[in-house]
């Protein structure tokens, strides 16, 4: 029996697992959204913006590893959602978007709802494709998320025109496998490599295990755990790889960079190796370049080869899938003898006792940090945080210890306000046995709030953790420090009342204004299962995020709360975001 | 450093510009491109003439690898090779010009592909160096038109850019 192209489209997705997609329907799409409808198997949520979609199936990904789909329509539905689809591709999160384009012959006319959907996504996502012929379809779907999901992640867009998904075909079998003669995704590493890098750990006085997201997109957290304790190295993990080891171990220093903790950094600072471990040493990981680990040889394994030498020129150079390198590296070092490392672990302690993460509370004022330890205590630490970004972003990094990898969930690369919220859906969606949080202020929420809506269609229970300051609170901690405290455009009037807000969406909202209301707020909001709870909790407007590296210092000028409270920066400094 | 950068990647639509696109994101220069199918018409060949530091050359052949559509990136410069450029150029001429430009001609081995009572169409293949020696050669108020086509290369003897490293 023939089927349109719409139908083997639909089929083909299902032949590839997909349970879930988060779309929005429009002309381009209907015959798609018309054999979506006929299909069991594949739950459609029904987003209120296409940037919410792209940022659900991104968290739906996030939390669970599985590859997030995207349907949007032609025209604004895809230019909507290319904010959603940048932040994917910046933290190589697997994703296929399908967007509709209009019939194949009013390409390139101006038809109503036109655009160069390929054009415009090519330099924020891994591949895109253009399906231009109905029998294309399952071979270009395979390929989407072949690419999507190997090597180094991304998210891969499929544009198909209107009169391809109305065409009739008789349906070919969904391949098993696809083989691309110009794609090859590395895999196991060179030996040699390994072997060289095995001598180099062994004669570390000063080592330190560097690692990131790609433990986490890679599913290395296991072979990272065993290697780092095999070693009895200290670790310090980025933004991005929170969680990959637990950050209540005592052989973790916590997160490093520009608001990482004093002993990680200055560990990294000192270190006479550094083994960096699915990270793309990132300028707000290294700070000022010219600064960076002074004295360290480093190893850098990463699968993909533009990574490598492309900020930071490292020593020994591992291509390859960061889980196989680190278990190829685990048994190599078991033949080793390593360095005693006592001195350095005390020198690590010392710098620990600074406590730089220490932060002054004030009488009837509730602070901002107090609001996620109280949160990680309500829910033992076990929660899905995502965040927006911004101050309160860092504050959960900081404050909430990730001891479980796929727990938390931001937009590290590109920084997305708004990012927050439509995650903590996604995540939920993909996750419904986990508590969800989403740690967010009153600035990002605002760009994100219409998916309140898609929450109760889809009774999607997230707690909402709205560290309200009434500022912009990054913009403003950088105008105090950096332009003599001219608060430019930083302060947002006329907020709305958010209590009001979620309850006209159908959910639950509490205001914490006195911090003795903190706890039991959010054990309230907790306690109700299966409600989205919206808490907007009055935070101090002067508080700022410390520690800090100003731009154009390096690891070991950390400026720490009380000590430092000015921060200053020198004209390189003022040049860098 | 003048680096030419030889790639083969699928001929598919799209596939130039996801390479333009990359060198301008990147910023990374490019002095010359050059692009046609090559026997296999399923694979173009596309020759870049890039100048920057050996570290940024290094970025730009790890970025095209990168590419999905990209198969196999040369850099031809770190191997013995050939390169080739054609310049097609019209000049006037007049009896006072006339003997000067043949001579020119004729030190460069041109051929002279087009003459009409007053322009010469001259045509010359070689490396970029010998063409831009035979432009600066010749009067410049009296040049018409240049076009050229940028350069190709090849690898010397039994290096492939098609098969094998």
């Amino acid at each position: 029996m023939k089927l349109n192209g719409a139908q083997i489209l639909v089929n083909s997705l299902k032949s590839e697992g997909v349970k879930h997609i988060f779309g929005y329907p429009g002309g381009a799409v209907l015959h798609i959204y018309d054999a979506l409808n006929a299909c069991d198997e594949i739950e459609h949520i029904l987003v209120r913006h296409e940037q919410g979609a792209a940022h659900a199936a991104d968290g739906y990904t996030r939390a669970s590893g599985k590859c997030g789909v995207t349907l949007v329509t032609s025209g604004p539905g895809i230019t909507n959602a290319v904010t959603g689809i940048a932040t994917a591709y910046m933290d190589s999160i697997p994703m296929v978007i399908i967007s509709g384009q209009v019939p194949s012959a009013l390409i390139g006319n101006d038809a109503f709802q036109e655009v160069d959907a390929v054009g415009i996504t090519r330099s924020c996502v891994k591949h895109n494709f253009l399906i231009k012929n109905i029998n294309q379809i399952v071979n270009t779907i395979k390929k989407a998320f072949h690419i999507a999901t190997t090597g180094r992640p991304g998210p891969v867009l499929i544009d198909i025109p209107k009169d391809i998904t109305i065409a009739t075909v008789e349906p070919k079998p969904y391949p098993n496998s696809v083989e691309m003669r110009s794609y090859q995704v590395p895999s196991r590493a060179d030996s040699a490599k390994i072997n060289a890098a095995a001598d180099l750990i062994a004669l570390a006085k000063c080592p330190i295990v560097y690692s990131g997201g790609g433990c986490i997109i890679g599913n290395a957290y296991q072979e990272l755990r065993a290697f780092t304790r095999q070693l009895g190295f200290p670790i310090t993990q980025t933004l991005m790889g929170l969680g990959a080891y637990p950050a209540t171990d005592k052989q973790s220093l916590g997160m490093l960079g520009m608001h990482g903790t004093y002993e990680a950094n200055m560990a990294m600072h000192d270190a006479d190796c550094v083994i960096a471990a699915g990270v793309r040493f990132d300028d707000r990981v290294t700070a000022n370049i010219d600064k960076f680990c002074p004295n360290a040889k480093i190893i850098h394994i990463d699968i993909d080869p533009s990574s490598i030498s492309k900020n930071v020129a490292v020593d020994i150079a591992i291509v390859g899938d960061v889980k196989l390198v680190l278990s190829d590296l685990i048994v190599k070092m078991k033949t080793k003898f390593i360095q005693d490392i006592s001195l350095w672990w005390s020198q690590i302690d010392q710098w620990r006792s600074v406590n730089s993460l220490a932060y002054q509370t004030k009488l009837g004022i509730i602070k901002p940090q107090t609001v996620i330890e109280t949160l990680y205590e309500v829910t033992k630490g076990n929660a899905i945080v995502t965040s927006d970004v911004g101050q309160h972003q860092m504050w959960a990094a900081q404050y909430y210890h990730f001891d479980q990898p796929r727990r938390w969930i931001n937009s590290g690369g590109l920084g997305t306000m708004g990012f927050g919220l439509p995650a903590a859906m996604g995540a939920k969606i993909a996750k419904p046995e986990l508590n969800v949080a989403c740690v967010t202020g009153e600035g990002s929420i605002q760009m994100m709030t219409q998916e309140l809506s898609t929450m109760l269609q889809y009774a999607t229970p997230v707690k909402i953790v709205n560290l309200n300051n009434g500022y912009l609170g990054m913009v403003r901690q950088w105008q105090e420090f950096f332009y003599e405290k001219r608060y430019s455009m930083s302060y947002m009037d006329a907020l709305p009342n958010f209590v009001k807000l979620a309850e006209s969406y159908g959910h639950i909202g509490i205001k914490v204004e006195k911090e003795q209301d903190l706890k039991p707020a959010l054990i309230e909001a907790f306690k109700q299962k299966d409600r989205t709870v919206f808490l907007d909790i009055l935070t101090d407007p002067t508080e700022n995020v410390f520690p800090m590296i100003p731009s154009g210092a390096g690891h070991h000028e950390m400026l720490l709360a009380g000590r430092d409270e000015m921060a200053s920066m020198n004209d390189d400094g003022l040049n860098l975001v | 450093m003048r680096h030419i950068i030889s790639i083969l990647l699928e001929n598919e639509a799209g596939a130039l510009s996801r390479v333009a696109g990359l060198f301008s994101a990147r910023g990374f220069n490019i002095e010359s491109l050059t692009v046609v199918a090559t026997n296999d018409s399923t694979l173009s060949r596309m020759t870049i003439v890039s100048i920057a530091d050996d570290g940024i050359i290094e970025k730009i052949v790890k970025q095209l690898n990168k590419l999905i559509d990209v198969i196999k990136v040369t850099d031809l410069t770190a191997t013995e090779h050939i390169e080739r450029e054609l310049l097609l150029v019209k000049v006037n001429v007049n009896q006072q010009t006339q003997v000067d430009i043949n001579k020119q001609i004729d030190a460069f081995s041109c051929k002279l592909v087009d003459v009409s009572e007053d322009i010469y169409t001259i045509e010359l293949a070689g490396k970029s160096k010998k063409i831009n020696d035979f432009l600066a050669n010749l009067d410049a108020s009296k040049i018409l038109d240049v076009s050229r086509t940028g350069v190709t290369g090849i690898c010397m003897r039994n290096r492939n850019l098609t098969k094998g490293a």
